[in-house]
């Protein structure tokens, strides 16, 4: 099997981007990429584009054969696929393209991640955010993706594994990290008290525990041909990607506040590259809700993982560098192109190249994006050799 | 865009609770299930219907203030994840009372409620919410 390599990256600005179509975002972020990885149309043998729910949010199905299209590389007829696996269609992408370089089936691949959320009013945008959960038998009922979210700590708090401020503290670390990012969505600095404070969604989550709605795309090119790499100015190497699932609905798990999919494609990414998570310099986490953070990090440090929340260790930096980026919440979530940004910040920072928000001398990432509330798990591991 | 059907399917597991057993591992599953995780070829064609008593305790629960547009009229709404007697786990509403009336472990008895219809002149969906046991 191969060496896999990132060549290039690119991304648009996430936020609120009333000017921008869904067409337009992705091929922005597709053509940064390759311009960066050093490549052209002519070399790339196949897209995968991630893309969560476009069939709800502007009524576009087909979208890797749309973002080719508007990328102007149809005419060379290169196989152009979606990838959806919920609010992980990103990191499942990513995986898929990976696999098919590693494989020797394709030697460059280009894989961008677009989503186009703020063309329907946000009460409609909750209801398709929805369409991760069971149809039938939770979103019948009324369950909101935040409201299983909000069940979840509210029972983890009950089994007296956490305090309100044990997982309040992640939005307030993602916020001081997306201050520093000209990408983020938002760039305000905030407090806990801002977090606990704000208005209600569910209970006990507000505003501030949920990541926004956001419109964005990201791109990488990806390589196993070595003249390219030779040729790119930084390529990174993909060291492994796992995945995992869970079940879908939260009430058929044997516990609610677990993500044992976490658990699973985390130590099989780490395993496969050979390294433990005490090697890990940088991690991104998919930081949909605050609580969802939480129980992630309790997945991947076990009993240290509470009082690591009471300290500073997740600032950039610190001991252990937590969403650098901004995570979803302040940088921003289109929901299937976040997988993909998480690479492309894991690359920023290990060519060493994030600026102000750089931490220090990083070998090795870990980024992790989920489906839902732990039922798809995606683990990748990014590093220098 | 009607959804009849696809509603309809469901009624009679909705309106009744009615879950389906694994013979071979004794677990009781709903939503029903025509594999048992568990014992997955091993249950294949076994798996027997059973209605629940309806009567559970709240396992964890959350007011919904910003919620979906066909609940609109409901907000704010206490939707629950509630442990039944028989076993399973189920999502559904706690309704005729107030958030403070009730916390976790709180007694609730099943009832069959209208939950939802498509739009003013669609049809009415019915199916289960919950109360708090006298």
């Amino acid at each position: 099997m191969r060496d896999v390599y990132i060549l290039g990256v690119g991304s648009t600005k996430f936020g609120e981007l009333w000017d921008s179509s869904l067409r337009e975002l992705a091929s922005e972020a597709g053509l940064k990429a390759i311009m960066d990885a050093g490549v052209y149309a002519e070399d790339v043998d196949a897209l995968y584009g991630a893309n969560t729910s476009g069939g709800q949010f502007v009524d576009q199905e087909q979208i890797a054969a749309l973002i080719a299209d508007y990328s102007g590389i149809t005419e060379l007829n290169i196989p152009s696929i979606r990838i959806e696996a919920g609010s992980a269609s990103g990191g499942a992408a990513l995986m898929q393209a990976y696999l098919a370089v590693k494989s020797g089936q394709y030697d460059t691949v280009v894989v961008g991640g677009v989503e186009k959320m703020t063309d329907v009013p946000s009460e409609v945008a909750t209801e398709i955010i929805g369409g991760s959960l069971d149809a039938e038998w939770e979103t019948f009922f009324g369950a909101t993706e935040c409201s299983i979210a909000a069940m979840i700590a509210r029972r983890h708090e009950f089994e007296g594994s956490a305090k309100r401020s044990n997982y309040a503290v992640f939005p307030v670390i993602a916020h001081k990290h997306a201050s520093m990012n000209d990408t983020s969505h938002f760039r305000n600095v905030i407090k806990i008290e801002d977090v606990i404070n704000a208005s209600t969604v569910s209970d006990p989550l507000t505003v501030f525990d949920n990541a926004p709605i956001s419109d964005g795309a990201s791109a990488l090119v990806i390589s196993a041909d070595h003249k390219k790499i030779s040729n790119a100015a930084h390529p990174i190497r993909i060291k492994s990607s796992s995945a995992a699932n869970d079940f879908l609905s939260l009430h058929d798990r044997s516990k609610i506040d677990t993500f044992k999919a976490v658990r699973k494609s985390t130590s099989s990414a780490l395993k496969a590259a050979n390294l433990e998570i005490g090697k890990i310099d940088g991690i991104e986490i998919h930081d949909s809700y605050s609580i969802a953070s939480l129980i992630q990090i309790e997945e991947l440090f076990g009993k240290d993982a509470k009082k690591m929340t009471e300290g500073d260790d997740f600032y950039y930096n610190s001991s252990n560098p937590l969403n650098v980026s901004g995570g979803l919440k302040a940088h921003g979530n289109p929901l299937g192109t976040s997988g993909l940004y998480q690479a492309v910040e894991a690359t920023i920072q290990l060519r060493g190249k994030a600026g102000q928000r750089q931490i220090k001398d990083p070998r090795n990432y870990l980024i992790h994006n989920m489906g839902g509330l732990g039922t798809t798990s995606v683990s990748t591991v990014i590093g220098v050799d | 865009m009607s959804e009849v059907p696809r509603f309809w399917r469901e009624s009679r597991h909705r309106y009744r609770l009615v879950g389906t057993r694994c013979p071979k591992c004794d677990t009781l599953y709903f939503p029903p299930r025509v594999i048992c995780p568990s014992c997955r070829r091993e249950s294949v064609g076994k798996m027997v219907e059973e209605e629940m008593s309806g009567e559970g305790e709240i396992f964890s629960f959350t007011v919904v203030h910003d919620g979906l547009e066909q609940f609109k009229m409901q907000i704010p709404y206490i939707m629950a994840i509630i442990k039944m007697k028989e076993g399973p786990l189920v999502t559904g509403q706690v309704v005729d009372c107030s958030p403070e009336e009730i916390k976790i472990g709180t007694k609730v008895t099943a009832t069959l409620r209208r939950v939802r219809a498509e739009g003013k002149e669609g049809i009415i969906q019915y199916g289960y919410k919950f109360t708090v046991t006298p």
